[in-house]
């Protein structure tokens, strides 16, 4: 008989992993997948698959599984996802498929299909699958003799990338940094996305015959006019990768982060690791501003690195952002929420390196425009709290680089490059997708961002 | 060639060498004022220098290089021949010193590095040029044969006057205008005490006063934030924002504050490479 309670994924205990960079959860055995995979009830009219903003045919997938076809699960998962390994680690599903599971609310929760996802994908790597999918590579096709250039490398520009490659079409991608993957080898960390994965993603898509260029920054080292010349079509996948900081008096005290800093020097740079050439400052008490996945990785590798941590929040949990797997783990971990507080100062000490912060208490007022309430100061309710460390993880925006290298490209007040959902900007030949179009959002949509822009790209080409 | 090859590599200074890289990309595009990060070894820091040289037709950029920690003694080790890990650029805005008729260049230390392309730069546009280099001593002095064909006047100063006159180039500079020279611009680089300096000075003489901020830095395009400081009131980063920025609005308690983040780890670093060099 099927058990109709969803299985969890097994994880590294929490005592244990907040003393490790390695990966929290450990993945399905394939006992593990099968029971979970037959949870499934195939519903006819698919409302998982309403909830993928790719639409992944779900129960096809999961249909596969159930029978031990572990082929056709990951042809049928590839053919809508080019990174099913990192989109089954780091997709929000409790707000996208999982969300409309039929069994969510009384049948022992909703099928876990980003644990099943996670599962045919690792799969497909172990096995060298990972090219397997219904669309035909199609090398000597049409496109022959054609070539496109990719900017940047994150997750909506891999996307692309792999696409054209497999209509065959000659592809060079360009990135900034001296490492290929985006926020997935800077950002998000090792315990939730080891780097291995992130590099087996980015050799696979060299497999495919893209040339990677690292090292070029575009807007500086080359420009968008003189890519057009080289290229037929050049799209752009920069991301959002400017950091917000609070604006507010002790900023560039010594020990005030940037998440984006401190996760780089963490990730890329490896500055968690004996022996490390980059720098990092271990806090004893660190505070982190903020509550969404950048602030969860901000708040649990200062965890990692021997701190005790507080996430200071200006809203309640209810309106926390990060997926709710980020959230409870960090508690499991350790990390104290300070929910309704905002920051107001950062103080320092002589030599100019953070002693604590001042913060206000909140409470919530009348929803605002993102539909969630906004928080209103108490007044007279401000305190001290101790800490040598603050992480300010508060948003990200496009980088004006390339806007600035290429005044003709059209971009809104937000500073995100206009296109139509397709991806066509206002520049003939230039095409854009991921966080450089819709501001920070997820691995998902510019993955998925990048699949339609390859289309587009395609299409204009005949 | 080999990407980022050191084709040339030449000692000026004491602990100071000049490499020239392989790197037409960079040497493409590249002008005075911009700089490169580069990345000595695999899972090696990202370092930032001033591009001091470039030849578009040889695809080459030049570096000048002071030893003072871990991934520039390094470097020092590297021989014409080897290849860098990364090297990415230019990054930053370029030096635009074009509305000014009369400049004094004022380099301090390896300062003189980032001030020699303008030098040069103003030369060509036929502009009119002094320069001061300052150094703690005479083995420090660098470039004197390349200043000295690019500057109508070339002022050398040292800490303890074995060679030129003795003192800092605030000394010369304060000097320079007492006796009645009049710029309309001093572009000053150096040790960011000696920033600091000129910028007093320059605040009571009425004169404009552009600086190279050398924040520490990780990627150079504006991702980070490590390189902010307060310009004018406002955070700025040098990496995007700068590297220029008008002296008399630069933060420079805070800059100095700030490039002491790492002092203890930078010289654990040091200490276990010279540790490690004298066991090889
Ligand atoms: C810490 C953190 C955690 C996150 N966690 C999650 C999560 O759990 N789930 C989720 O779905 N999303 C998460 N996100 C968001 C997600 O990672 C991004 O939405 C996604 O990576 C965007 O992909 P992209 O391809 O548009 O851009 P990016 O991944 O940002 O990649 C852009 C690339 O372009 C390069 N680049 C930028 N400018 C230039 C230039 N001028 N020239 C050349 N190259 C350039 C950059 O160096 C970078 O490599 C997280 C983000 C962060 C920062
Ligand atoms: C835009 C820019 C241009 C630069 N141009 C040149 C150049 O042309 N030639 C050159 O020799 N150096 C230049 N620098 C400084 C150079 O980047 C540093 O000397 C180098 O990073 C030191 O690395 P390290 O590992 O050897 O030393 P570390 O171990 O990192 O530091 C050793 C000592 O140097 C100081 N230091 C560290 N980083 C910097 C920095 N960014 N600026 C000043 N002092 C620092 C530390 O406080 C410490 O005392 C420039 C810096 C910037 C930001
Ligand atoms: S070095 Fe990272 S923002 Fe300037």
């Amino acid at each position: 008989m099927v058990k109709t309670e969803r299985h969890e994924m097994p994880a590294q205990a929490a005592e244990i992993r907040k003393h490790n960079f390695n990966e929290v959860a450990l993945g399905y055995t394939a006992e593990l997948a099968k029971e979970e995979a037959e949870r499934c009830l195939g519903c006819k009219n698919s409302p998982c698959m309403a909830g993928c903003p790719v639409g992944v045919r779900i129960p096809d997938f999961i249909a596969r599984v159930k029978v031990g076809d572990m082929e056709g699960a990951v042809k049928i998962l590839n053919t809508d996802n080019n990174l099913s390994a990192i989109c089954g680690r780091v997709c929000p599903q409790e707000s996208q498929c999982e969300k409309y599971c039929v069994r969510k609310l009384n049948l022992g929760g909703s099928v876990a299909i980003g644990n099943l996802e996670r599962y045919v994908a690792d799969y497909a790597l172990a096995n060298g699958l990972e090219n397997l999918c219904e669309s035909e590579c199609n090398k000597a096709g049409k496109y022959e003799g054609r070539s496109v250039a990719v900017i940047g490398s994150g997750p909506a520009s891999l996307s692309c990338a792999s696409d054209l490659a497999r209509a065959g079409v000659k592809v060079v991608m360009y990135e900034a940094l001296h490492k290929a993957g985006g926020v997935l080898v800077y950002g998000i960390p090792e315990f939730r996305l080891p780097k291995s994965i992130v590099q087996k993603v980015v050799d696979n898509v060299k497999s495919l015959g893209v040339d990677l260029e690292t090292d070029v920054v575009c807007g500086k080292t080359v420009f968008i006019d003189e890519l057009l010349f080289e290229h037929d079509a050049v799209f752009i996948g920069t991301g959002a990768g400017l950091p917000s900081f609070l604006r507010i008096k002790g900023e560039n005290l010594n020990g005030v982060y940037s998440a984006n800093e401190y996760l780089t020097r963490v990730n890329l740079m490896k500055a968690y690791k004996d022996g490390a050439i980059t720098p990092i400052l271990h806090g004893k008490k660190v505070v982190v501003v903020g509550a969404g996945n950048v602030a969860m990785d901000a708040a649990r590798t200062a965890l990692r690195l021997g701190a005790e941590v507080n996430l200071v929040y200006r809203r309640s949990r209810a309106e926390m952002p990060a997926r709710e797997d980020e959230i409870v783990h960090a508690e499991e971990e350790g990390v104290v929420f300070d929910l309704l507080r905002n920051p107001v100062e950062i103080l320092g000490d002589e030599n100019g390196r953070v002693k604590g912060m001042r913060v206000i208490k909140m409470e919530l007022g009348e929803p605002d425009a993102s539909g969630r309430r906004s928080p209103v100061p108490i007044e007279g309710s401000e305190f001290e709290i101790e800490c040598d460390e603050v992480i300010v993880a508060l948003g990200t925006t496009p980088n004006p680089l390339i806007k600035n290298s290429m005044p003709s490209l059209e971009t809104s007040k937000r500073g995100t490059i206009v296109a139509d959902e397709c991806g066509r900007t206002s520049v003939k030949g230039v095409y854009v997708g991921g966080d450089a179009m819709t501001g920070a959002a997820t691995v998902i949509l510019a993955m998925g961002a990048g699949k339609k822009a390859a289309k587009a790209i395609l299409e204009d080409f005949d | 060639m080999k990407k980022y090859e050191i084709l040339k590599k030449r000692a000026l200074a004491s602990n100071v060498n000049e490499y020239v890289i392989y790197a037409p990309l960079v040497a493409k595009h590249c002008l005075a004022g911009q700089f490169v990060i580069l990345i000595v070894e695999p899972d090696g820091e990202r370092v930032p220098f001033t591009i001091c040289d470039y030849s578009r037709e040889d695809g080459t950029v030049s570096i000048l290089v002071q030893e003072v920690g871990y991934t520039t003694a390094k470097l020092a080790m590297l021989k014409v021949g080897d290849a860098l890990e990364d090297f990415v650029g230019p990054l930053g805005n370029p030096t635009d010193l074009k509305e000014f008729d009369s400049v004094v260049l004022v380099g301090g230390g390896i300062g003189s590095a980032v001030v020699y392309p303008q030098a040069k730069q103003l030369k060509a546009d036929g502009k009119k040029v002094d320069v001061i280099v300052g150094a703690r001593n005479e083995s420090l002095l660098m470039y004197v044969d390349e200043f000295e064909r690019n500057s109508d006047n070339l002022y050398l100063i040292t800490d303890d006057g074995s060679n030129g006159r003795k003192g800092f180039v605030t000394d010369m500079l304060k000097s320079l205008v007492e006796s009645g020279k009049k710029y309309d611009c001093v572009f000053a680089v150096g040790p960011l005490p000696m920033m600091k300096a000129v910028c007093n000075l320059t605040r009571e003489l009425g004169v404009k006063t552009i600086v190279s901020m050398n924040s520490m830095m990780v990627d150079g395009t504006g991702m980070c934030g490590c390189c902010r400081l307060t310009v004018g009131g406002r955070t700025k980063y040098a990496c995007i924002d700068g590297p220029e920025f008008d002296g008399h609005e630069v933060d420079f308690d805070e800059a100095i504050l700030r490039s002491k983040i790492y002092k203890a780890q930078e010289q654990e670093h040091l200490c276990n490479l010279r540790g490690n060099y004298g066991k090889n």
